[in-house]
């Protein structure tokens, strides 16, 4: 666990000034040039070299999220603080503090100049990436924030809460108030995902709810057992639902049909991730086992149980473009590459 | 520039202007700075040349538009608190006001079109031009314009012509013979077949008897009444001088500038119709008179100002000056009255009414009050049917009327040989319908008897009290003193105060409210005669009898309704609906299906729910959606009004079918039950409940901490007996955890039985409940709530103590526990305990709390997995 742990963070001061030339760094790549290259055609691989732990030092991680183009990823500690980090380099790049309890989700914008938050204060924060400020705080839920997504745009944060509502906030308006006020839940939200013009909500009370807000519709799912994670395929055709019935189903979002199953993880109590891999060749499960578990998205066969801990596998993220996997356990978080990935530069 | 060399002016090429030499000691003149060099229009402001000289589009101050900041959003609405409406800016508004007066580029005013003007209007415009052209210079040169007229008619004269009309005609049917009334005036252009005018009345009874018998003729023409608006700033009827009198006429006429209005306009037309017979030359005074002019005209008239009027007067009549302004009424006084007819066919039977009717008299409607709504709630119809005959009277009695009259049948409550009756059929012999069959014929005749005796009396107990208003409300003339006495005794019996000023049945007559005012003061004093001597002297017998009856009627009719309506009802504090609901119109149907559906992996169809949902106009706009539904304001699912606490909103629960028989009975049951299990148990359902336990819940939980974890660890049902001591200790509490997660499943919510046995008197006890929070035992009372209260003040006491002596550093091993019932708690009841984390401690403990877990939740069952559910938990 410690052996990759070379970088740790309050270093003092080179440090900070690396940071936050990291940060500058990080608000220049909009929107293009990437740091890894166009993935050649070649058969999938999946994350299965342990490249980097870092213990992040805000105990338990509740979740960790990569940014729009999967650079930089941050982290969602329970001891109240955000943390922005290069995962491949290991280093800290700076700590968002301001919430009252801990952070439970956190997404970056698309331009990756703000970054949101929710917690267990109720609250929702929009920051500042740069300066690390505070730039607004949504005050409404009535419960802990489960999770908190941008829309397309970066206009509209939204949030789900276990107050059972998904909160539309908006940032271009200094409104206090919600847009709206999605409360056709009948439980905690545990989920929210955005598309551009869609609301994927998976909610406790066993039922996956899409938003059109093109067509004007609610789609609403049953999926019997509470909703832990829900999220869109990345060609936008599918929508994958873990629930607590250790169970995964890809279901057809326009029909609701059941494409796929996929079992064999342990996923009874806790809300766990789960996600597609960069190209939607595999679906990604974390386990209360310590294992994150790789099914194949068509055949539904287990590819990889990959062993990450002896703890709860409690977050994990998949890189937007890379078989690059983030797994979040305990205090730390792992960063996952293929077998035959090589460090491009020089990394920490 | 061309000045520089004079001597080589042949090779250079020079352009523009130059500059003109300076003389000596002259200072340079100033040029006129750009933003000077101004046009600027009649009313001062900045000319630009915008467009072409027509009036295209200003563009607005400094060529910007609008404002010198340039385009000011004129409706522009902050989107904080409201959105601005939408407004679609036509050309207009970009205009100038010269663009939309009469010779813009867009004149506002409506003018006539020439298909639709009418020639007669333009007859007086015809004749000036006419006229203009006699007087011409060059005279006819105008004539060529009269020859070559285009051949263009209005719409009206082409319908009329294809309905037969002919030029010249009237319309109407065409009369049997002329009537001698329209005879025409002599001035007036006749059309048609005209008689010879000008003959005595004699001679025209003789034309009378030439006409044959079976000749019609078309009506008279009218001549339509000139409607030019006055738009000069003469007299009222100037006309102006008129230059053929002037010219041509007989220099000893006199000049009248004041005619009778249009049928002076007409004698000009005749006149000048009379005169076309002349030979069209250079005329008048001072052109002397020509070679070929036959008449000798005195073509040295001198122009007097005596022919002139020189004050505003009818002249007198006979004096034989008339010319053709002569005064209308001289000239016929007896047409102007006929001059607006019926034209129509006149039925038999019928004549034209020699009186104009009255105009009718229209009455305001009644004013409204101000807080009227105009909002009509549809009560759902239940037909009434042996099942729900009880549904149907709570309905009834949630609308707050009274079960149908059995007197006042309607159709639906006609039985079928009640329906046969009506109809006329033969009632069926069979088996017998009514109790009252049963029964002999000395019975029923008996019945007959009784009903018949009380019916009588009803009637004559009605007629008696009928009698008794009569004559107490409405004093006899000839006996006032009768019907004081009732009033007085109304209003001095009634000790409420006489406040004229909130009531007042005579606003609309100042005078008569003044008088009842003063009426109502006499009689509070105890006048006997108060009526008599506020009344108005001046008024007649009769209507001072009627006045003191309405004074009477009004004091009666106050003293009442404020005495006796004023002490039962008060003023509503809130809005009358507030008992209604918005409830989604679409609702999630049942699960159980669906359930069954997932069981058996059927996604799709069965699983799926569609609903119409309505984002919020913002929403769209800031995910670059067009709005699906532009036009409704709706947001989110459609939603529909019910009654708060109607057993509808309780229909779709399949259990609801509880009898209401039953739950009268079971007082106690709701105790030991909980929420519908066939409604999602929801989390926030569940704990809404709890909240009324939560301090005992809490004190259950942290003695469970401090007792519980080395126990927990052994077995589970040493959990459960743990419970139950503690619930021994918190004796008077009999809703334990345990009892009521597990009579979670067949309870009815709050709500129904609200629905059911909702009182308007329970107010009290209702209140208390929301204190509560939606507590289960609403019968228990506010007895109940006081020994919760008392209870809950003990249990925060050792509560705060039990947390004083909580964190116990020492014991690793009870930690855990208190952290995970803590987060339970927190999450259930907001934050008040803040978590402990410890990171090592976490991960030591985590491989066998999670065993541990897992026992707990089979335990607790649904509720309690849901909550930890939610939690990401503590790995």
């Amino acid at each position: 666990m410690e052996d990759n742990n070379k970088v740790t963070p309050k270093r003092g001061f080179p440090g900070q000034k690396a940071s936050v030339q990291a940060t500058l760094r990080w608000q220049g790549r909009e929107g293009g040039a990437m740091a890894f290259p166009e993935p050649k055609p070649r058969g999938p691989e999946l994350p299965q070299k342990r490249l980097k732990t870092l213990d992040c030092g805000q105990r338990a991680v509740r979740a960790v999220r990569f940014n729009v183009d999967g650079n930089y990823c941050l982290t969602c500690g329970s001891d109240k603080t955000l943390k922005l980090w290069s995962p491949l380099r290991g280093t800290l790049l700076r700590t968002y503090s301001g919430h009252g309890y801990e952070v439970l989700d956190a997404a970056g914008s698309f331009d990756n100049s703000s970054l949101c938050s929710g917690g267990g204060d109720k609250a929702v924060v929009l920051w500042d990436v740069a300066s690390g400020q505070v730039v607004r705080k949504f005050r409404g839920h009535a419960g802990k924030v489960n999770t908190v997504q941008f829309n397309e745009e970066a206009t509209v944060i939204l949030s789900g809460s276990i107050d059972s509502t998904i909160r539309c906030w908006d940032c271009r308006s200094r409104r206090p108030e919600p847009i709206q006020k999605l409360d056709e839940a009948k439980d905690g939200i545990s989920s929210v995902k955005v598309s551009d013009h869609e609301v994927l909500a998976g909610s406790v009370d066993g039922r996956v709810r899409r938003y059109d807000l093109r067509m004007g519709h609610l789609f609403s799912d049953y999926v019997g057992s509470p909703i832990t994670c829900t999220c869109f395929s990345r060609d936008g055709q599918c929508t994958l639902v873990s629930s607590l019935d250790s169970t995964l189903r890809l279901l057809d979002k326009d029909t609701g049909e059941l494409l796929g199953e996929y079992m064999g993880h342990k996923n009874q109590e806790y809300k766990l991730d789960c996600c597609l891999s960069e190209r939607d060749t595999h679906v990604v499960s974390c386990s209360e086992d310590g294992k994150v578990f790789f099914w194949d998205l068509v055949e539904g066969a287990l590819a990889l149980a990959l062993p990450v801990g002896p703890g709860v596998v409690q977050s994990l993220a998949y890189h937007p473009t890379e078989p690059c996997l983030l797994t979040a356990m305990g205090g730390s978080i792992q960063c996952w590459r293929e077998e035959t990935y090589k460090a491009e530069d020089g990394t920490g | 520039m061309a000045a520089l060399d004079g001597d080589s002016d042949e090779d250079l090429v020079s352009y523009g202007t130059g500059l003109e030499l300076l003389e000596e000691g002259e200072r340079p003149k100033k040029p006129i700075p750009l933003q000077d060099q101004t046009v600027r229009d009649e009313k001062g402001r900045y000319k630009r040349f915008h467009g072409a000289f027509s009036g295209g589009f200003s563009a607005g101050y400094f060529n910007t538009v609008g404002s010198k900041e340039g385009w000011t959003p004129s409706s522009f609405v902050s989107s904080r608190q409201n959105r601005a409406d939408k407004s679609v800016f036509g050309p207009e508004d970009f205009m100038d006001e010269e663009d939309l007066s009469e010779f813009g580029i867009a004149p506002k005013a409506i003018v006539t079109t020439d298909d639709f003007a009418s020639k007669t209007k333009d007859r007086i415009r015809e004749k000036a031009r006419q006229l203009a052209a006699a007087t011409a210079p060059i005279p006819g040169a105008t004539l060529l314009d009269d020859f070559i007229t285009p051949a263009k008619l209005s719409v009206g004269f082409e319908l009329l012509r294809k309905m037969g009309w002919k030029e010249g005609q009237g319309i109407g049917p065409r009369v049997k013979r002329r009537p001698r009334r329209q005879k025409p005036d002599p001035g007036v252009k006749i059309y048609g077949c005209a008689l010879p005018p000008g003959g005595s009345e004699g001679s025209e009874d003789e034309d009378d008897d030439y006409l044959p018998e079976n000749v019609t003729f078309a009506p008279k023409d009218v001549t339509p009444v000139d409607f030019t608006p006055k738009d000069n700033v003469h007299g009222l009827a100037y006309k102006g001088l008129d230059p053929h009198q002037a010219l041509f006429g007989t220099s000893g006429e006199h000049v009248n500038l004041f005619s009778g209005g249009p049928e002076g306009a007409n004698n000009l037309l005749g006149d000048v119709g009379v005169n076309k017979g002349r030979k069209l030359g250079i005329s008048g005074q001072a052109f002397g008179v020509g070679a070929l002019e036959e008449e000798d005209d005195d073509i040295y008239a001198t122009e007097t100002l005596s022919k002139y009027d020189t004050i505003l007067k009818d002249e007198e009549p006979g004096d034989g000056l008339y010319g053709w302004t002569a005064p209308r009424q001289y000239k016929n006084q007896k047409e102007s009255e006929k001059e607006l007819r019926y034209v129509g066919k006149i039925l038999d039977g019928f004549s034209l009414a020699s009186k104009p009717l009255s105009s009718k008299k229209i009455y305001p409607p009644p004013e409204l009050p101000r807080d009227y709504r105009p909002v009509h709630y549809f009560r759902p119809l239940v037909a009434a049917t042996s099942e729900n005959s009880h549904l149907l009277q709570v309905l009834s009695e949630s609308a707050g009327k009274p079960t149908h009259d059995p007197g006042t049948h309607s159709r639906h409550q006609l039985n079928a040989s009640k329906r046969g009756e009506l109809l006329g059929e033969t009632p069926i012999q069979g088996a017998p319908t009514s109790v009252l069959e049963f029964l002999s014929e000395k019975d029923k005749e008996r019945l007959k008897e009784m009903k018949q005796a009380t019916d009588l009396k009803a009637a004559q107990l009605k007629a008696r009290s009928l009698a008794q208003n009569a004559s107490s409300s409405r004093p006899q003339p000839s006996s006032p003193d009768v019907g004081h006495c009732s009033w007085h005794v109304a209003l001095s019996g009634g000790t409420a105060p006489v406040r004229a000023s909130n009531f007042k049945p005579f606003a609309k007559e100042p005078e008569k409210q003044k008088r009842y005012e003063e009426f109502l003061v006499n009689v509070k004093r105890g006048q006997k005669d108060a009526l008599e001597c506020c009344l108005d002297p001046t008024m007649t017998e009769w209507e001072r009898r009627r006045e003191r009856d309405e004074f009477a009627q009004a004091a009666l009719l106050y003293v009442s309704s404020h005495s006796t309506l004023s002490s039962r009802f008060t003023h509503a504090k809130m809005e009358d609906d507030s008992d209604q609901v918005e409830v989604p119109r679409d609702q999630e149907n049942d699960v159980s299906d669906k359930q069954s559906a997932v069981k058996m992996k059927l996604f799709g169809k069965l699983t799926r729910d569609t609903f119409e949902w309505h984002p919020d106009k913002l929403l769209c706009k800031r995910f670059n959606v067009p709005d699906p539904y532009p036009s409704s304001t709706l947001v989110g699912l459609p939603r529909v009004k019910r009654d708060k606490y109607s057993v509808f909103n309780f229909l779709t629960v399949p259990e609801t079918a509880s009898s209401p028989a039953t739950l009268a009975s079971s007082e106690k049951v709701p105790q030991h039950q909980g929420p519908d299990k066939s409604r999602k148990p929801s989390r926030w359902d569940t704990s809404k409940q709890e909240k009324k336990d939560d301090s005992i819940s809490e004190f259950l939980s942290l003695a469970r901490s401090k007792v519980g974890p080395p126990k927990q660890e052994s077995s589970p049902l040493v959990n459960k007996e743990e419970e139950h001591t503690v619930e021994s200790v918190s004796d008077k509490v009999n809703k334990g955890v345990d009892s009521q997660t597990e009579g979670e499943g067949s309870r009815p919510s709050m709500d129904l039985f609200k629905a059911i046995f909702a009182s308007s008197s329970d107010e009290k006890s209702s209140s208390s409940e929301d204190e509560q929070g939606d507590s289960e035992d609403d019968q228990e009372g506010t007895r109940e709530a006081d020994v919760k209260g008392s209870q809950e003040t003990d249990l925060v006491e050792t509560l705060s103590v039990a947390q004083a002596s909580e964190p116990a550093p020492q014991e690793p091993a009870p930690f855990f526990p208190i952290q995970k019932i803590q987060i339970d708690e927190r999450e259930e009841f907001g934050p008040q305990l803040p978590p402990v984390f410890c990171a090592n401690a976490r991960q030591k403990l985590e491989a066998p709390l999670k065993e541990k877990h897992k026992k707990n939740k089979e335990k607790h069952k649904t509720k309690k997995e849901h909550r930890r559910k939610k939690e990401k938990d503590l790995p």
